[in-house]
């Protein structure tokens, strides 16, 4: 197969940027979308030219590195997949592909591809966990739960921290994202003893980070490679009402 | 140039060879009852007092399964931490993509299991290569691995009634193996990130991100700290403490082709080698038998498919060579089911090393499938059946999309096609029962040490062991050494930084000034090809020889011939890459001696002059009982080799016989 590539170019941070257009012969259909990149790097490594910075590491679909912009699309055409897993069939012989870096002001770009999405780690920070330390746990089958519970809380534990709901939402809100963490443990025993303060301070954080507000149009769930249903946020919105609005039974 | 340590100098012409020490006896292994070790050697060792934890310092490199549970957990017990990670978050680390699950011997099922019988299982499995004293110690810890997880909200699969569920995995009998779905490594890495994530709003951890760790300082024999590379900025930073520990993973890439994630590489590791870590059994790499078969030429990684697949699927070959027909309408007498022939009391779930041999086998003798006949089939039709559709969605639906994604055919409707692949290292830097290495006050855990897996791991271990390690062994075993440098004061400004720093810079200067033709992938590739065809799956004299001056051909053009642009001083992923290239030959150097040394077959070595008739590993456990652990013996002078005798007072090496 063959294609046109406009590719977002930018030397740093404070690098203006700018398309670049580049051709591709001879590509499998097989190939993953991150491989058609590499067989253009190796081209232009070849020539002694800067190769286009992008991240991946698994290239499985778990890690969450991958994140490009493609056609206008947070991981490209496909609904609910990451970058590494798109494979060129589900192109166009001969089309032009336009790819960008995720767009956020929260993801400032570090180079062509790549921006920093470490805003998501500090909205993890303030409460995205259950405050145990190594040693102090009782038995695991001490508390049942009810597999219903148990297989939904997976289901919102899966996020892989790629950022496409920010990039795909117009007011780059990172609402899925929080609200995923928020679900997974609000539907957990053990998660209950923090989960007032956790969704208070997760959305403050999110917040602080510059991420906007979720004006619920589901663009984020149609991207997500995890599937992380829109009920996690509508699960979130919940608890953050209630955490404000109704008296902590236990503080004074 | 000047720099004996950094500058290989030009190829010498002369044979595989390696210098012999006398045997390596101190590894503080307990003695006594093997149940009371453990308990015995906790007691025993020396504690920091609270006030004075914070006064220490540790750096630990890596935050997948060993290296975030680690650094929690010295974190919640006050130690000050330094995280360093080349990935963008902690969250990304390799462990993300383990999929089947993790043991323990909970006996949750009723079903007969016991600490012992894990221990045995591991021993086993790893075929006599393995310590008594740290595998016992595995399997105790492996209990409170999954209480500690389930506290931390970990959404493992569960039965209706709400308790937790279990199933089997290869090299067992039993069903001790805990997964959520098939993202175990997921969810247990998210709760050990999030661990971390809780001791940096703390303020007792503090992560380092997009830092590459490219030598480690050492100083009076003591390791003093590392040298980090500023990934964004290209800058060099030298960092101090009081303790070093490397997490930082397997080294399967050296294969180039293998299932781990792209950047997983040995640097870390190997620096260390070169300041005085021994390397344990480098020659050890565990090679999946069901990963999806190659499949062109800009083929960037290979994909797993768990090996809990094997519990509901059949492996099977068709019984005439090249039948071409679609598998559906080969009819059941004629499917030759191998796996079930060769090993009746195992069939389909016996250990990794032998199912891949026996994929391979197959292969060699004419009945492979697919387009290249490097393929054999894995059949989920019966269990479909069985159990039903919902049933096994349940257990394996993201694998068959993930399956299904890449080859573009439905195993819900024709078998999977499926391939060994390089996937896991039981060799690394040799570690004590402490798990610290050669180098006091370095500590290596996870699959970065040699440490408990022998010569094959048994399947859903590896997770175990990271967080055992990381959890529940380490975070005292450290204390031990820390008591002793709490008067230690730290500088970065002492001449062994310096003179690290500057190594580092050299090799990056040589790297970029190479200028050459050649991208660091082509030269990869081809590493990765001579250890596949002479250090994978069947090994001999001759071909490990031969594969030993290739590599170091190899080597030398690289440093001629490389080609990487750009300068240092800025985001550069050429660069990183052609630095972890460098040292993969290096190592793949050392993989090759230690192959060619054991002249025995044991586990995932299959040595072809040492085999029984039908094609099983013939160990020698009178020479070879013992861990070879490599010091490295100075640029371009041969390794020394210094062997751990392993004794075996609690179980009876037996010819592993899964029959
Ligand atoms: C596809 C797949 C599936 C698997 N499934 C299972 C399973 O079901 N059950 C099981 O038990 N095991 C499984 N395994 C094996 C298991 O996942 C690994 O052995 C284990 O996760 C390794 O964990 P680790 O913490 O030692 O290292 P890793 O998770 O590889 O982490 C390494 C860390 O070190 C950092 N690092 C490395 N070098 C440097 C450096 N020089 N500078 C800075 N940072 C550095 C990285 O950033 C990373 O954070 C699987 C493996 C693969 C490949
Ligand atoms: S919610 Fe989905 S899209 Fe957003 S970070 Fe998580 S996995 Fe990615
Ligand atoms: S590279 Fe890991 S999710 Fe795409």
């Amino acid at each position: 197969m063959h294609f046109t590539l406009r590719i977002w170019r930018q030397k740093n941070a404070q690098d203006q940027g700018h398309f670049e257009t580049y051709e591709v012969h001879d590509i499998s259909p097989d190939a993953s979308f991150l491989e058609m990149l590499d067989v253009l790097n190796e081209r232009l490594l070849k020539e002694g030219k800067d190769p286009v910075a992008f991240d991946h590491d698994c290239r499985e679909g778990i890690c969450g590195s991958c994140g490009i912009f493609i056609n206008g699309r947070a991981h490209g055409p496909l609904r609910n997949i990451t970058t590494c897993r798109l494979y060129m069939r589900h192109f166009q012989d001969g089309e032009t592909i336009t790819i960008e870096p995720f767009r956020a002001k929260p993801f400032p770009v570090i180079k062509d591809l790549v921006v920093d999405r470490s805003a998501l780690d500090r909205i993890i920070q303030r409460g995205g966990y259950i405050s145990v330390n190594a040693g102090s746990a009782p038995d695991a089958n001490a508390i049942p739960i009810p597999k219903p519970a148990a297989d939904r809380a997976f289901d919102y534990a899966t996020c892989i921290g790629c950022g496409a709901c920010v990039a795909a939402c117009k007011n780059a809100s990172a609402m899925l994202f929080t609200a995923a963490k928020v679900s997974h443990l609000a539907l957990l025993p053990q998660g209950q003893p923090e989960r007032r303060e956790r969704v208070k301070q997760m959305v403050m954080q999110m917040d602080m980070e510059g991420f906007g507000h979720c004006s619920n149009t589901g663009a984020c769930a149609v991207e997500c490679p995890a599937k992380i249903p829109l009920t996690a946020i509508a699960q979130l919105q919940r608890d953050y009402i209630w955490a404000n609005l109704t008296p902590d039974p236990y503080t004074r | 140039m000047s720099d004996v340590l950094t500058a290989p100098s030009p190829i010498t012409t002369s044979p595989l060879s390696w210098r012999e020490a006398g045997l390596l006896e101190q590894n503080r292994c307990p003695s006594g009852d093997l149940e009371k070790r453990w308990t015995r050697h906790k007691d025993n060792l020396r504690l920091v007092a609270p006030h004075n934890k914070r006064k220490l310092e540790v750096i630990v490199v890596g935050a997948g399964l060993a290296g975030a549970s680690a650094a929690a957990t010295l974190g919640e017990l006050g130690y000050r931490v330094k995280v360093f990670v080349y990935h963008n978050s902690p969250r990304r680390a390799h462990s993300i993509a383990a999929q089947g699950g993790i043991n323990a011997a909970k006996n949750y099922r009723n079903d007969g299991d016991s600490i012992w019988r894990l221990f045995y299982d591991t021993i086993k499995g790893g075929d006599f290569r393995a310590r008594e004293s740290n595998v016992y110690r595995l399997a105790e810890v492996s209990v409170k691995i999954i209480d500690h997880c389930v506290a931390q909200g970990i959404p493992f699969a569960r039965e209706y009634g709400g308790y937790l569920d279990t199933r089997s995995f290869g090299g067992a009998q039993l069903m001790r193996t805990f997964y959520a779905r098939g993202q175990t490594g997921q969810q247990l890495l998210l709760g050990a990130y999030a661990a971390l994530q809780r001791q940096v709003a703390q303020g007792n951890v503090q992560v380092f991100y997009n830092y590459d760790v490219l030598d480690i300082v050492v100083e009076e024999g003591k390791a003093r700290g590392i040298i980090a590379r500023n990934l964004i900025t290209g800058e060099l930073h030298r960092v101090a403490a009081h303790a070093v520990v490397l997490g930082t993973g397997g080294y399967g890439n050296a294969y180039y082709l293998s299932t781990n994630a792209k950047l997983s590489n040995a640097t870390a590791i190997w620096r260390a080698h070169r300041r005085g870590a021994y390397f344990g059994n480098p020659s050890f790499v565990q090679i999946h038998p069901t990963c999806i078969p190659q499949s062109g030429d800009y083929q960037s990684k290979l994909t797993l498919m768990s090996e809990s697949l094997r519990n509901d699927g059949r492996v099977w070959v068709p019984r005439t060579p090249g039948d071409k027909r679609p598998p559906q309408s080969i009819p059941e007498s004629e499917r030759w089911y191998y796996l079930e022939e060769w090993y009746p009391s195992f069939g389909n779930l016996v250990p990794r090393d032998i199912a891949s041999r026996a994929a391979k086998r197959v292969c060699d003798m004419g009945y492979g499938v697919g387009p290249t006949g490097r393929a054999v089939y894995l059949d989920f039709s019966d269990a479909i059946k069985r159990w039903g559709r919902e049933v096994i969605y349940q257990r394996y639906g993201n694998l068959f999309e993930m399956y299904e994604e890449i080859t573009g055919e439905s195993p819900w409707e024709v078998p999977m096609r499926i391939y060994p692949a390089v996937h896991y290292t039981m060799g690394g830097l040799w570690v004590d029962y402490n798990l610290m290495t050669t180098v006091e006050g370095l500590y290596a855990i996870g699959e970065a040490n040699f440490s408990d897996h022998g010569a094959n791991r048994l399947g859903a271990s590896a997770l175990m062991q990271g967080l055992a390690d990381g959890y529940f062994i380490l975070p005292y075993t450290i204390g031990d050494y820390l008591a002793s440098q709490l008067f230690v004061k730290l500088s970065t400004d002492t001449t062994a930084f310096a003179e690290t720093e500057r190594q580092t810079q050299d090799r990056i200067n040589r790297l970029l000034s190479a200028k050459g033709t050649h991208t660091v992938d082509e030269f990869h590739r081809e590493l990765g090809k001579v250890l596949w065809d002479t250090c994978g799956l069947a090994r001999n004299a001759q071909g490990l020889s031969q594969a030993y001056s290739e590599i170091r051909n190899l080597r030398e053009r690289f440093w001629r011939e490389v080609a990487v642009p750009g300068s240092g001083a800025e985001f550069n992923q050429n660069l990183e890459k052609a630095l972890r290239v460098a040292d993969f030959l290096e190592l793949g150097e050392l993989m090759v001696i230690d192959a060619y040394h054991r002249e025995e077959s044991c586990g995932c070595h299959l040595r072809e002059e040492y085999q029984t008739e039908e094609g099983e590993a013939l160990r020698n456990d009178d020479k070879y009982a013992y861990v070879a652990a490599w010091e490295w013996g100075g640029e371009n002078e041969p390794p020394i080799l210094h062997k751990e005798p392993l004794k075996f007072e609690f179980v009876k090496p037996s010819v592993r016989s899964y029959k």
